[in-house]
């Protein structure tokens, strides 16, 4: 066999239980290759590099390193073939240096050599163009020097097919240019170079190749030079798919919630929220920027009345909602929709069923001590036919929909209370495009019915589409308040990065 | 091997499974029996005679079902809320302890009085005793099954102590007891029964309905699942927290009540028998089902009673009787697993066995 081939897959079948996640995938890589593999969520992009990477086995199929058969019974008979897999969480040790976490399970000697060693991270690193400091402990690293830490831990290994999962959800578009930059110098020093992603630009920015995946089977692989967004979408989602994102004129009303140097701690006395100020208006979306964990979900619970406050005001019609219960707040006719990485979080009850779910915004309308069920069947009747909810009837538990679809309910639920205030946050997290553009659709809806808007989201792409004015969190600050006609990715990414444009606050 | 969860159940299975239990349960403490020198089918029909044989067996038995079910129902209530209540016992002697002393110096008003003062108290007392593990719980997050299960020992104690102390009767001749209640003090009986059976079935009903149909049991059932999504919501957590053992703990008190009315006739640090504790698995069991809590309580009740007659028809030390009860409660308890789970053989191994034989 071709010994250019890094690596070949054929004909691979993984089932969970009744759920087919992979149905006879094809993928082939070549040596200097960066292969993009491309599906929405659940198509099985990441079933199929677990088992690349030794995590699961394949129901049937075969694997190709290097030409060579192989059958994986763990990650570690992976990484021996050369297979290097960096998660979306890393796996480093916080209090050791990069150093330390890089031979960390290494095998060799009992006593290892500092020097030695070094001089070998050394080597490896300039070889592919990676400067980190590896003396550095990993808790005072940012994310991007974390993740370099990963990659280098794995070329140190002997890898030569790296497997990236998702690698920039975490990163200003700053942090994922640099990352770029690595990987194409890998790819030249000829390592084969696999990345799972759903953003498009980064596909047609890195990739050489491109294989998409949907519904657990291949579609297509195509040289990325010869596609282009559109054709892979209409690929990823199965058919034609209208790419735009409204933003709807509509007259700015006058100021509905208005927040005053903000400030919150967490448990350990850690300010998570430092000085926040912002206005939102009638009629507006306003976007929320920032790597994760800039303070996007303490902003939310803040304002909402479930985060404590230590300093400052939330005005609502010019009443100051701090100090408020989370009932009192929702009765003013503010809403909130959240949605964590595992979708249900604290938005629904799993266990529950849809009409039940609704009631928890819907029973403090009921009067009486009796709960009226019927009427809110009707409603959620009305909303699966509306958002176009996938579900076996109103009565099925909300944890057996998809993700999609439990979402749908939520936002749903949210809108359904005519709030004057609607705070969403990761609203399209996880979903596929078509039911995207649903959401998008739902809140442009209410922009034009005058409610004001707070949108968090990830893809900043999406916050320049939709939102009239993008606010720029970064550990905690607002580094920047810009309007989207007048700003741009880059200038968005740099205020991501911590450092405080004064000139654009004072716009 | 190893057990997944199983997707979804059919009736048919299910009752496949619970009936190869109890067989199974039977044939193990079948082999016991006869290790002990007894015929095991005499035994078994035995306890079936002993529990349910005659109208005073019945009756005997219904005495137990009775506050096993009002117990179970009461502690429903905090499971749902997943509140460890493991002080029924507490709550029972509180409740009894509270209508004893109407029941012993009010005993001059008139017979609906008393009984309705009694009956209201022993509910009072169930739910202050459950009150405390519920404030603690709120106001400093303490644990709640040991500051209920403290609970039940300083209700023990405290009933101890008035039995042999301050309330011991004076007419017992030194004999540690507490008077005996008069006649209007006592529950009527309707159809031989203390009127307790009909105030439990009224209790079935009547929980059903507040859990399913109530605000309030939306909530509880809302605490339950996340106490985030219900102060999301706007929930009063801690308010459900509190009404909910109130409820808890007063129903209990009214078991406290209808024993030493109904069953009894006075106080006694034995009034709670074990009750409190048994409910928690017969309540486990239901499924935290208003429903199922009835046939679930038949069953522990026939358990306890025909497990005490063979005692004293065939001579089987107690200990004996209660290894056979506990290899019962061991299946039927187990086969709840395999409803839940099943066993599948572990692909991994034979997988890895291929492969080495090629």
């Amino acid at each position: 066999m071709d010994q250019n081939i890094y690596v070949k897959m054929e004909g691979i079948s993984k089932s969970f239980g009744t759920v087919k996640a992979n149905d006879n995938v094809n993928l082939t890589v070549k040596k200097g290759e960066i292969h993009a593999l491309l599906g929405e969520n659940g198509a099985g992009k990441s079933t199929l590099m677990n088992m690349l990477s030794g995590f699961y086995k394949p129901d049937s199929g075969s694997i190709y390193i290097h030409g060579e058969a192989v059958k994986f019974d763990s990650p570690k008979d992976s990484i021996k073939k050369g297979i290097g897999m960096i998660h979306q969480h890393y796996k480093l040790v916080e209090a050791m240096t990069a150093a330390q976490n890089i031979v960390l399970g290494q095998k060799g000697s009992f006593f290892l050599s500092q020097k030695k060693i070094k001089e070998k991270i050394k080597k490896v690193a300039e070889s592919y163009g990676l400067n980190i400091n590896y003396d550095k402990k990993i808790y005072e690293m940012s994310i991007g020097e974390k993740q370099g830490t990963e990659i280098l831990k794995v070329l140190y290994q002997g890898a030569d097919i790296l497997i990236m999962d998702e690698p920039t959800a975490v990163l200003t578009p700053q942090e994922t240019e640099k990352l770029f930059k690595i990987l194409k110098n890998m790819a030249r020093e000829g390592c084969s170079i696999i990345i799972i992603t759903h953003k498009l630009q980064e596909v047609m920015e890195i990739s050489d190749k491109v294989t998409v995946l949907r519904k657990g089977q291949t579609v297509k692989t195509l040289e990325t030079k010869n596609t282009n967004s559109k054709e892979l979408t209409d690929l990823m989602v199965g058919r034609a798919v209208d790419l735009s994102i409204e933003n709807p004129k509509v007259e700015l009303g006058e100021e509905i919630l208005k927040v005053e140097g903000l400030t919150a701690e967490d448990i350990e006395k850690v300010e998570v929220l430092k000085d926040i100020s912002f206005s939102l208006h009638k009629g507006e979306i306003l976007g929320v920027a920032g790597v994760a964990g800039s303070g996007q979900k303490e902003l939310c619970e803040a304002i909402a009345g479930l985060y404590k406050i230590k300093k400052g005001k939330i005005l609502f019609e010019n009443e100051n909602l701090v100090g408020l219960s989370p009932r009192d707040i929702i009765y003013r006719g503010i809403s909130m929709s959240f949605i964590p990485e595992d979708r249900l979080g604290m938005g629904l009850v799993a266990s529950m069923d849809m009409v039940d779910n609704y009631l928890l915004k819907e029973q403090h309308k009921q009067k009486g001590i009796f709960i009226k069920r019927k009427p809110v069947k009707e409603k959620c009747k009305s909303m699966i036919d509306k958002l176009e909810i996938q579900t076996p009837g109103t009565s099925h538990p909300v944890k057996q929909l998809s993700g999609g679809n439990i979402q749908k309910v939520l936002i749903g639920r949210e809108i359904d209370t005519n709030p004057h205030v609607l705070i969403t946050a990761y609203a399209v997290r996880g979903l596929d495009i078509a039911s995207s553009h649903t959401i998008y659709d739902l809140l442009n809806e209410q922009k034009k019915k005058g409610v004001g808007i707070l949108f968090i989201g990830e893809d900043l792409d999406v916050l320049l589409k939709l939102c009239d004015r993008i606010m720029v969190l970064s550990s905690g600050k607002v580094t920047g308040i810009v309007s989207t006609k007048e700003t741009t990715k880059e200038k968005i990414g740099f205020l991501m990065s911590d450092e405080i444009d004064t000139e654009v606050i004072a716009l | 091997m190893r057990m997944i969860k199983r997707e979804n159940i059919s009736n048919k299975k299910a009752i496949q499974i619970r009936t190869g239990a109890i067989i199974g349960s039977l044939i193990l403490s079948g082999l016991f029996i006869f290790f002990l020198g007894h015929n095991p089918l005499d035994v078994f029909i035995s306890m079936m005679d002993g529990a349910f044989g005659s109208i005073y067996r019945i009756k005997d038995t219904i005495n137990i079902i009775i506050p096993l079910i009002m117990t179970s129902l009461g502690l429903m209530i905090a499971f749902k809320m997943k509140f460890w209540n493991i002080g029924g016992e507490g709550q029972i002697l509180i409740g009894a302890l509270f209508a004893s002393y109407f029941a012993l110096n009010f005993s001059f008003l008139p017979k609906p009085i008393l009984l309705l003062v009694m009956f209201i108290f022993g509910f009072i007392g169930g739910a202050l005793w459950a009150l405390v593990p519920a404030v603690l719980k709120v106001k400093f997050e303490t644990n709640e099954t040991i500051t209920t299960l403290m609970m039940n020992y300083i209700a023990l104690n405290l009933v101890t102590y008035l039995q042999y102390g301050p309330w011991k009767d004076p007419q017992s001749f030194g004999f540690p007891k507490i008077a005996n209640f008069t006649e209007n003090a006592l529950l009527p009986k309707v159809f031989g029964l203390h009127i307790g059976w009909i105030v439990t079935i009224l209790a079935v009903v009547i929980i059903s309905i507040f859990v399913s149909k109530t605000k309030y049991g939306y909530e509880i059932k809302v605490v339950g699942e996340s106490k985030d999504t219900a102060n999301y919501s706007g929930i009063r957590v801690n308010r459900v927290i509190i009404r909910g053992l109130i409820i808890s703990g007063g129903i209990c008190g009214i078991v406290g009540m209808m024993e030493v009315s109904g069953v009894n006739g006075t106080l006694t640090d034995q009034v709670s028998a074990g009750y409190g504790y048994t409910a928690i698995i017969t309540t486990w069991l239901s499924g935290l089902k208003p429903s199922f809590i009835i046939p679930v309580s038949v069953l522990f009740a026939g358990l306890i009673k025909g497990g005490g007659f063979i005692q004293t028809a065939y001579q089987i030390p107690q200990s004996a009787a209660e290894i056979i009860q506990s290899m019962i409660l061991f299946f039927v308890i187990g086969s709840e697993f395999f409803v839940q789970y099943k066993l599948v053989p572990d692909k991994r191994n034979e997988k890895g066995r291929e492969r080495n034989v090629s």
